[in-house]
């Protein structure tokens, strides 16, 4: 009954659709106003359709409702009503009836707020936006529909994939989407914008908030996915460069980059070409996100689904929207007279110019990685995987330029400003700077001259954001998200470079001395929990003139589906994380044991989190001023 | 005009990612590996994960029939995928399964193999890759059947062993 309620309504939305897009154009065309209000009581229905079809997916889920295939094989009785109801989006069909509920609520924010525009602007958006939506309805009930009906009923579900019951992954996919989906409304109107010839300061300033917003979501998701790999998987590492995880930091460089250019837009009216290209990028790259990771043509521990149809559906679907796009863009752009040829080169202008060369040669770097295996197959037969160190070997020189930059860049005022910002006092701190890391690389054994140059470059940024703050003339949001990415950066490089970790397979009753520090592995327990059993390690890791810690890692052997994981007992403080995860080895008594220190592990969360609360303190001050 | 070429190079540029993509989707992940077959296998020396020994490749003490050396790395997502076809493997009595450990770091090595289990004889390592570029490999995985008699490879894949590549080196061991 729920999954036929579901499925009608979906079908029903797509009808609404096809009414919208068609009233919308015929106002368009003849220039009238009457439909209006039409339009906007059809974008109600559909978003409460499309509602209405996700709670009855929801509800399936919550009942445990097993005539329906979804969650028959994504859930199950015993399995925690949390997870019950994250379990809707752990999986395909799910998350993607979830993406469409956010790009229809999306537009419904769109219309409601944008009652000033222009009203050719605004309809050309709700057109855009709605052939996204059509795209996405006809994908779900052609490929991936969710309700499909079982019969017989099944007694029992399959259950979620353990792994993916925790509570950071549980409200990854959503923020994430809600990034990734808003940069759809970012493309809508920018196409809507380019066809109106109506790209300038005002349009800038509507749509800013929208990509403040998109980037806030796709910040956090981002970090929320990392949050999990490092908690869940118990690797020890937070980011693996893997496809899937570069596949959501594309966007985010490109983002990053409209995000800097939509302010140049917006306060001298200028790089509106470039503007557009930005927009049309970072909504390219969201969904060629979704069809790598939901065609199976990358190999990947996220890739959900290995349904060569769907991939196609897609992939044809990704690039009707790119040619429509480019089709749009150079019939409708002119040449612009204010080009970022006549900035002066001292100036914010050209600053942002330079953040967006950096975005996108950090952006290729990762794409190349990324795309390459794809291109290798198809044309030579190899499979291979590209690795973290080449991303890293193209990344990190370029980090140190980029500090540099970064430090003067925002202070920088419109229009001209002069050099004299680079006095003898920068260039002391900077002195100071790389000598206080030279002794910090020397007296810890890192031996790389370049860990010196990457320390002390960024220690810089960090001074410097952090003078910024006293300057009258800058942004307070802007302030906040540069000062918190200086921190982010040299909590990641500190990590990167002193991380510390020791692996070895230990009995009950074993002590094994580490870097001062005296590990032992005391007793094992056995406990049984609702839907799985563990085995409950007790070690205690002691240092001379410090009390004891205990760690408590756990080997969990789930019911359904039966699979073992491994859980990391995680000791936090303000300087580091101290880690135990162990894994049984089979057929014997001993166990594998990894310690890990990771230092300034927390403030890689702490800084990206004022990361996203710069951005949103900027959308709450621009909500102010309207 | 400066617009018009832009546009076909874009578009034209966008039509052939769009066609790899088609491409990639369809593509079958068999492999052809003809040109590779019959090459004699040269002898090199490295350092084992385990006991630290350096030793030679081609070991008198393989006296099996067949040899199968399997480049792998931790780091390497597709090698988690081959490892349970390679422990099947491994049970072969005529088979010897040697590891030669791409680019990456000791601990994790050791640690892959607790976790999976360890299909190989003895685990080669070869943290500079160079040992793989003179094997001729691409990238990992990459898995050399080997005739011991002859010191030839008979058969080189590209990519993680599957069930269907699984089943075809059972069927070379055997012939």
């Amino acid at each position: 009954m729920l999954s036929h309620l579901g499925f009608y309504s979906l079908v029903f939305s797509i009808f609404f659709s096809v009414c919208i897009i068609f009233l919308s154009s015929r106002s368009v065309y003849n220039k009238v106003s009457k439909n209006v209000n039409i339009i906007y009581s059809l974008i109600f229905l559909q978003l409460f359709f499309v509602v209405f079809s996700f709670s009855c997916l929801v509800t399936a889920f919550l009942i445990s409702d097993f005539s329906n295939i979804t969650v028959y094989n994504n859930s199950h009785t015993t399995k925690p009503i949390f997870y019950k109801f994250s379990g809707v989006w752990g999986n395909h069909e799910g998350s993607l009836l979830l993406w469409l509920l956010v790009l229809t609520f999306f537009l419904f924010l769109f219309f409601v707020n944008s009652k000033k525009q222009d009203l050719k602007y605004k309809l050309l958006t709700v057109i855009f936006q709605e052939i996204i939506i059509l795209g996405f309805l006809l994908f779900i009930i052609i490929t991936s529909n969710p309700f499909y009906y079982l019969n017989p009923i099944p007694k029992e579900g399959l259950g979620l994939n353990p792994i993916l019951q925790d509570p950071a992954l549980a409200i990854h996919p959503p923020i994430l989407y809600l990034g990734y989906v808003g940069s759809s409304l970012i493309f809508s109107s920018s196409l809507a914008a380019t066809v109106n010839k109506s790209v300038n300061s005002n349009w800038a300033k509507d749509v800013k908030i929208w990509v403040f917003a998109s980037w806030i979501f796709l910040t956090l998701g981002i970090m929320l996915g990392s949050v999990w790999a490092y908690y869940e998987l118990g690797w020890g590492g937070f980011w693996f460069w893997d496809p899937v995880e570069n596949v959501s930091l594309m966007p985010w460089f490109c983002l990053t980059a409209l995000l800097h250019t939509i302010l140049v837009l917006e306060k001298r009216n200028s790089l509106k070409n470039w503007t557009i290209i930005l927009s049309i990028a970072t909504f390219s790259l969201s969904m060629s996100g979704t069809f790598l990771v939901r065609s199976g043509i990358l190999n990947s521990i996220h890739t959900f689904a290995n349904d060569p149809s769907r991939g196609l559906f897609i992939l044809v679907f990704l690039f009707f929207l790119i040619v429509l796009a480019i089709i749009i863009f150079f019939l409708f752009t002119e040449d612009e007279k204010n080009t970022s040829k006549g900035f002066f080169l001292i100036s914010k202008e050209s600053a942002v110019l330079i953040n967006n060369w950096f975005m996108m040669y950090f952006l290729s770097v990762v794409l190349i990685g990324t795309v390459y295996p794809i291109f290798l197959e198809v044309f030579t037969d190899e499979k291979i995987s590209v690795g973290a160190p080449f991303f890293q070997k193209l990344m990190i020189p370029f980090l140190i330029p980029f500090f540099i930059f970064m430090s003067f860049g925002p202070r920088l005022k419109w229009i001209k400003d002069s050099l004299k910002k680079l006095n003898y006092y920068q260039i002391t701190i900077f002195i100071i700077t790389l000598s206080a890391s030279y002794l910090i690389v020397k007296y810890s054994g890192v031996k790389y001259l370049f860990s010196v140059l990457l320390i002390s470059t960024s220690l810089f940024l960090v001074y410097n954001s952090l003078r910024d703050i006293l300057i009258k003339s800058i942004q307070f949001p802007q302030k906040i998200s540069h000062f918190a990415f200086s921190i982010l950066i040299l909590s990641i490089l500190i990590n990167g470079i002193y991380s510390k970790e020791f692996n070895s397979n230990m009995k009950v009753g074993d002590e094994i001395v580490f870097m001062d520090k005296k590990i032992k592995f005391k007793s094992i327990n056995f406990e049984e929990e609702v839907n799985y059993k563990l085995l409950k390690g007790n070690f205690e890791v002691s240092e001379k003139g410090k009390s004891a810690m205990v760690f408590n890692p756990e080997i969990r052997i789930y019911n359904q589906p039966v699979i073992s994981t491994s859980e990391a007992d995680i000791k936090t403080n303000l300087f580091n994380d101290n880690f135990i995860v162990f894994t049984l080895i089979q057929e014997s008594e001993i166990f594998n044991v990894r310690y890990q220190h990771k230092p300034f592990m927390v403030w890689i969360w702490i800084s990206i989190v004022l990361l996203a609360f710069g951005g949103a303190f900027a959308i709450f001050k621009n909500e102010k001023k309207n | 005009m400066k617009k018009k070429i832009n546009f076909i190079i874009i578009f034209s540029l966008i039509i052939f990612i769009f066609i790899t993509f088609i491409i990639g989707l369809n593509k079958n992940s068999t492999y052809t590996t003809a040109n590779i077959t019959n090459v004699n296998i040269e002898n090199f020396k490295s350092k084992e994960l385990f006991s630290d020994e350096i030793i030679n490749f081609i070991n008198p003490n393989f006296k099996k029939k067949i040899t199968i050396l399997n480049i792998w790395a931790s780091w390497c997502l597709p090698c988690r995928t081959e490892h349970e076809f390679l422990i099947n493997l491994s049970e072969n009595k005529e088979v010897i399964l040697v590891g030669l450990n791409y680019k990456d770091k000791t601990e994790n090595a050791k640690s892959f193999l607790n976790e999976l289990g360890n299909p190989y004889e003895k685990v080669l390592i070869d943290d500079k890759g160079l040992i793989s570029i003179e094997l001729g490999a691409f990238g990992v995985p990459e898995t050399y059947i080997i005739n011991n008699q002859e010191k030839k490879i008979i058969k080189k894949y590209v990519g993680p062993i599957d069930e269907i590549k699984s089943k075809e080196i059972e069927s070379l061991v055997k012939s």
